[in-house]
């Protein structure tokens, strides 16, 4: 009888465990769609698909240094240099995809050069990104200092890089690979290529990953690192793989930045170190670790875009939007925070 | 063979992790002596001088004031991201009402610095949220709030008093903003060592679950670490304006990175529950000194990021390796 039940359990398909697994993904892309809903009509100015390309373009630094942020959260650490390692990447990306930087001095502006200069340069930068992570992940390992100081010193030390590779905004990038983000789309006029490299890069960098070996291993990690270890989980391996695809995804970001802004800024990652952290919190992945997927953060990210440009809309002066959203993103984690307590109360 | 060698490393390791300040002390006076040195070279001046020690403690004082909000945040296992913040709040508060009278803006000054601290404690005490995170979106909202409010209020100069108290010396040597550091410092001191607050705030850093177990109301510590933190900050942020005469939306950005640095290199433990205000002390001698030192060798602001950050992680790790030998 009960072997019975249970094999009838495991083929029937349980919806409970559904809705607790992916119920707050699915409230976030609700979220969305009802803020998208919104915002529509809320403007009196026809909405269509310039209004998209322009989320796509606000929303897709965030949403995928929020990604990065989101694996190294998973696999309970945290990331807090994510913000000055997009500054970086953003003005070395703007300073090396010129062929001339040019003199705000005596008026002569940036050459830009060549789109295939700029992929070059991108590929260089993504690699850098990766390989600067891995180091931050090791220097977490080897010094055995808390995650948290050692990304909080990373996040000095990438800002102070930043500001000696441009030390005010400059640069710039050619017009092929601004139109990437800022222009480009694929198949219909609703569908930015923005939105389309960000699926692309989810799927190459995450899917491939999340059910094999390095996956598993960040929720190992992530939800009890003592029975990862003992399970046979490299767990130093991990924890240095998580920061290496946060710099890679942060270095994503910071290339995002550059082709939206067509310019370099030493502080334009400055918000998006703690951004990234609401967008993950939002997307339903626990501060603890070991808990959440990549889609919902993605979405989150779109929301916390969204927020401020309806703010906008709505007459809000700009600083008050940042004041509001910032609010916003403070309660989300407090929240968050509690939703955290709830749960350890009821877990004993 | 390693076995004869190993001790002896550890006994360095274990003097310097037992007592910080002798080292540190060794290490102010050798910075000095360094600064002194490189500045004879490049201007043939010397810069060991009372007029320089002075300087150097002007100029600490309102380090020294942050990094104390801040020790207490870190001896309770926390960090406060918002004290640069909250000390321009407090600039701010002081320009803008200076024409009420001195008094009113140092109270208004303090009341706003007292209302970041309590908002940073409910987030962390009672809804906790990891302090980073909190006190980092509490920073990112209040500068936007600053932003706005700069552009609806007249700023004014600083009040004579605040200026006099936070850039003037009297007897020739002793800055005015000592008499505002050296109390508070007596105070942070003795109370962390004998009051029973104190001995709490190190209970709860050392182990939380043990001080609930114990009966202690972790959020009530928690709280009132926070919001002692947003008053120190605040009182910076009047010297600060004391010092700069005029309040601007960057002025204490400088002393973030720096506040964590000294409460570092003064030995308390990110962890919480070791350390205290002495070393912590020092550490913002030696920043402030180094500071000097940096812009007599002419150092770009990305250079000084970089070394704070560096500096950080390097004695982090020393004290890691100190503590995990004991």
């Amino acid at each position: 009888m009960n072997a019975v039940a249970t094999t009838q359990g495991r083929v029937a398909f349980d919806w409970r465990r559904a809705a607790r697994r992916h119920g707050w993904t699915v409230g976030v892309f609700v979220l969305l769609l009802v803020l998208v809903l919104y915002w529509r009509s809320s403007t009196n100015l026809p909405w269509g698909t310039f209004d998209v390309q322009s989320l796509a373009i606000d929303a897709l630094p965030l949403a995928f240094v929020a990604m990065g942020q989101a694996i190294v959260i998973i696999s309970g650490g945290i990331d807090l240099s994510v913000g000055s390692m997009m500054s970086l990447v953003n003005v070395l990306a703007a300073k090396y995809m010129v062929t001339s930087l040019g003199d705000a001095t005596v008026g002569s502006s940036a050459t830009a050069g060549s789109f295939g200069r700029a992929v070059g340069v991108s590929l260089l930068l993504l690699a850098f990104g990766f390989l600067a992570g891995a180091m931050t992940g090791f220097i977490i390992h080897v010094s055995k200092i808390a995650d948290i100081i050692v990304t909080l010193a990373m996040l000095f030390v990438w800002a102070g890089a930043a500001l000696a590779v441009l030390e005010v905004p400059g640069g710039g990038t050619a017009l092929r690979y601004q139109n990437l983000v800022t222009l480009d789309t694929v198949f219909t006029a609703w569908l930015p290529k923005a939105l389309v490299i960000l699926l692309v890069v989810y799927a190459l960098l995450w899917l491939t990953i999340r059910r094999r070996r390095p996956g598993l291993a960040l929720y190992a990690i992530g939800s009890n690192r003592s029975a990862a270890y003992l399970s046979g989980i490299n767990v130093p391996q991990a924890r240095v793989f998580a920061y290496a695809m946060s710099g890679t995804f942060a270095a994503l970001g910071g290339l995002a930045l550059t082709a939206a802004s067509g310019i370099g800024d030493p502080h334009s990652g400055d918000i998006y170190t703690l951004n990234s952290v609401a967008a993950v919190v939002l997307g339903g992945v626990s501060l603890l670790g070991g808990v959440g997927g990549l889609l919902g953060v993605m979405a989150a990210a779109f929301v916390l875009t969204l927020v401020k440009t309806i703010l906008i809309i709505k007459g809000v002066d700009q600083n008050y939007a940042q004041v509001i959203q910032g609010s916003l993103i403070v309660l989300v984690v407090m929240i968050g925070g509690l939703a955290i307590r709830q749960k350890g109360k009821s877990g004993g | 063979m390693s076995a004869v060698s190993t001790p002896r490393r550890l006994d360095v390791r274990g003097t310097v992790a037992a007592n910080p300040a002798i080292v540190l002390t060794f290490v102010f006076i050798a910075l000095f002596v360094a600064t002194d040195i490189v500045n004879r070279a490049q201007s043939s001046e010397a810069f060991i001088t009372g007029r320089q020690v002075s300087t150097t403690f002007l100029y600490a004082a309102i380090l020294g004031l942050m990094a104390a909000g801040q020790t207490l945040v870190m001896l309770t296992g926390g960090v406060d991201l918002s004290v640069a913040t909250t000390a321009t709040a407090s600039a701010f508060m002081i320009s803008s009402f200076a024409r009420d009278g001195t008094v009113v803006a140092i109270l208004v000054a303090l009341g706003v610095g007292l209302g970041i601290g309590l908002v940073n404690g409910t987030g962390v005490a009672i809804f906790r949220v990891n302090a980073l995170i909190m006190t980092l979106g509490v920073s990112t909202v209040t500068l936007g709030a600053l932003t706005v409010y700069s552009q609806k209020r007249f700023l004014a100069a600083a009040p004579d008093f605040v200026v006099r108290l936070g850039s003037e010396r009297f007897l020739t040597y002793i800055p005015y903003d000592l008499l505002v550091w050296a109390p508070i410092a007596a105070l942070i001191i003795l109370g962390l060592r004998y009051s029973g607050f104190g001995r709490m705030i190190y209970a709860v850093g050392d182990n939380p679950v043990a001080t609930r177990l114990a009966g202690v109301r972790n959020w009530q510590v928690l709280l009132a670490v926070y919001a002692l933190c947003g008053l120190l900050s605040a009182a910076a942020g009047i010297l600060l304006v004391g010092f700069n005469n005029a309040a601007d939306l960057g002025i204490a950005t400088p002393f973030l990175l720096p506040s964590v640095a000294a409460v570092v290199i003064g030995g308390t433990s990110i962890f919480g529950g070791v350390g205290g205000y002495a070393g912590t002390i020092l550490g913002a001698l030696i920043l402030t000194l180094l500071d000097s030192l940096l812009t007599i060798l002419d150092a770009s602001q990305a250079v000084r990021q970089i070394l704070y950050g560096l500096i950080v992680l390097v004695l982090a790790a020393i004290y890691a390796r100190a503590a995990a030998s004991d």
